[in-house]
């Protein structure tokens, strides 16, 4: 830290130095380090990934891109790579698709209506149910996670996409959203909205909906990522291989991983990075909406 | 709260309607089964449970093993919240210094973010693996035989490493717009008065972050506690044997593997607890950054 200190001293100058500036070299030195921090593990991975598995297991993990990126994703994606070789990667990308999108729009729309309930109308049991919901943001499924399980197999909805959302939808994170957002849209419209003679479906429909555009869409940026990544309940309600999303047949892998003579690295870095694009690229893609909802809506 | 409202009707009821459905099934009813489950021996052929007070939880607390777990994750939260935010920190305010490149040092900075803690996992062990991992022979250079999976604090230190890597994105989006959100006369005022960099942070700027800092602590203790568990199922490929858990992989473990449905519930309840007193702490700070800003 004294390092820090002394070159931010002489590097941040009122005036503008004459000559190098060491203070902002090393400014952009500290940024490029921490850069390439986050970059290389998944860059070797994407390396690793293009060759066979006997290089890496020779030569270890490859810096260099390899000539097997077709075959090795070829592989992954159309042929069985499960335990039992049932299910390939384009069936687990479709179901964490399903998952990643079935989650954002159903907490989207779940979230929306209570919280529209709950900030523009007065009746009773609101304190309640205000209460009742906002109390779940307090235990995160991890903790109930056993006797959540035995519910939904109960209800008979293992191997289901039901019972693979819905139960993530039980947590009022996007309801808090939203009631933050709706208590900060100005009172003139409602009253505006009134004096035309506008009803509450309609306000909300008409008016507050197409307000809420860009809530809505960083909202379903970080609901698509969070249901994308979702480990530890599709672990428990799919055991058919059928039903697997990608980020749970990593599981799947570690067997592979563990028990062959020659682990096939590659696939399994092919299928990591598979994994791994589709939340990437959401992020980077819409990433000025992603960090204003992250931020905004957190306070 | 003093907004303008619609009248009396049907309507919030049936808009309430879907998301108290679904707290109620998949929260409200799992949740007070934990707590009520806590305080019953079931037996494990399935033939009925017989009530036994607090005997669980005093199983759990007197047990040597959960008690080295805990000690674990004690010492797992404390360092990988604090790496993950200090250098989060260092990077935020970099990157907040700089004027050319600033976007793309963020979107560098910031994409690990969508990264799944098992997906983190798996490059953990392939950076890590004995035979094949890069990080393994660097440590091997300096005379360190790490041997992950193997030797305990190896892996603990693997695991660590990891965590720490996926979480630096999340402190550093809050970071560096908890630093663009301080005004610019701010600024300004600071450097006219304060010609050292290094003293201009601690005395100015870092005040002013501390409500972020508060919140990201409750965040990152929260992730290390639960958002962990893909990341540590992985890198103990499964074997947790001899290697280091958390509580949480702990009440996963005992529940699903052990079937003592009774001491995992116990397990569940006791960090519940934990959650909550989190929660409330996190909301205090964010009522007084409200009232800070």
């Amino acid at each position: 830290m004294t390092d820090t200190a002394t070159t931010l001293h002489t590097g941040a100058p009122d005036t503008p130095a004459t000559g190098i500036r060491w203070g902002l070299l090393f400014d952009h030195a500290i940024l490029i380090a921490g850069s390439l921090f986050m970059l290389l593990p998944v860059y070797l991975a994407f390396m690793t990934s293009t060759h066979e598995a006997v290089t890496i297991h020779i030569g270890g993990v490859q810096f260099l891109p390899g000539d097997r990126l077709a075959e090795n994703y070829a592989t992954v994606l159309f042929d069985g790579i499960g335990f039992a070789g049932a299910v390939n990667g384009t069936t687990m990308m479709v179901n964490s698709m399903i998952l990643g999108f079935g989650f954002a729009i159903g907490k989207i729309v779940v979230a929306m209506m209570a919280a529209y309930a709950i900030v523009y109308f007065r009746f009773p049991l609101a304190e309640l149910a205000f209460w009742a919901i906002f109390f779940t943001l307090l235990l995160p499924l991890e903790v109930r996670i056993l006797p959540s399980y035995e519910i939904v197999q109960k209800m008979g909805l293992i191997n289901t996409y039901t019972g693979l959302i819905v139960p993530l939808i039980a947590s009022a994170t996007a309801t808090f959203f939203f009631r933050q957002f709706f208590k900060s849209v100005p009172d003139e419209l409602i009253e505006a909205a009134r004096i035309d003679g506008a009803g509450p479906l309609k306000f909300f429909r008409d008016i507050l909906v197409p307000l809420s555009r860009t809530m809505i869409a960083a909202i379903f940026i970080i609901m698509f990522v969070y249901g994308w990544n979702q480990y530890l309940w599709p672990t428990l309600i799919t055991t058919n291989e059928d039903y697997f999303t990608l980020v749970r047949g990593i599981k799947q892998i570690i067997q592979v991983w563990v028990g062959a003579q020659i682990p096939e690295y590659s696939q399994a870095m092919a299928l990591a990075v598979l994994a791994m694009l589709p939340p990437v690229v959401v992020v980077v893609v819409f990433q000025s909406w992603f960090i204003k909802g992250l931020t905004e809506s957190d306070k | 709260m003093n907004k303008v409202r619609f009248g009396h009707s049907v309507i919030p009821y049936l808009f309430l309607l879907p998301q108290i459905l679904i707290v109620a099934v998949f929260f409200y009813l799992p949740a007070g089964e934990a707590v009520r489950s806590s305080f019953y021996l079931e037996d494990p052929f399935g033939f009925g449970s017989t009530f036994v007070g607090l005997d669980n939880y005093r199983d759990v607390l007197s047990n040597a093993e959960y008690r080295r777990v805990a000690i674990f994750t004690v010492w797992f939260t404390v360092l990988v919240a604090f790496f993950a935010l200090a250098i989060a920190l260092v990077l935020a305010v970099k990157a907040d210094a700089v004027l050319r490149g600033a976007k793309s040092y963020r979107t560098l900075l910031m994409w690990v973010y969508a990264i799944a803690p098992p997906v983190a996992g798996l490059l953990g062990i392939m950076l890590f693996d004995q035979h094949v991992g890069p990080i393994v022979k660097m440590a091997s250079w300096f005379g360190w035989n790490l041997r992950v999976g193997v030797n305990y604090h190896d892996t603990a230190f693997a695991m660590i490493v990891t965590a720490v890597w996926l979480q630096i994105a999340v402190n550093f989006i809050f970071f560096l717009s908890g630093l663009q959100s301080i005004p610019r006369s701010v600024r300004e005022a600071a450097r006219i008065d304060c010609r050292s960099g290094f003293r201009r942070f601690w005395t100015v700027t870092f005040p002013l972050l501390t409500p972020t800092a508060f919140f990201l602590v409750v965040i990152n203790i929260t992730y290390a506690l639960f958002d962990t568990f893909g990341l540590i199922d992985l890198m103990t490929k499964n074997e947790p044997g001899n290697n280091p858990v958390t509580l949480v992989y702990k009440v996963f473990l005992d529940g699903f593997r052990g079937n003592d449905l009774g001491g995992s519930s116990a397990q569940s309840v006791i960090l519940m607890a934990v959650v909550f007193v989190l929660t409330i702490v996190q909301f205090r700070f964010i009522e007084r950054r409200v009232h800070y800003s």
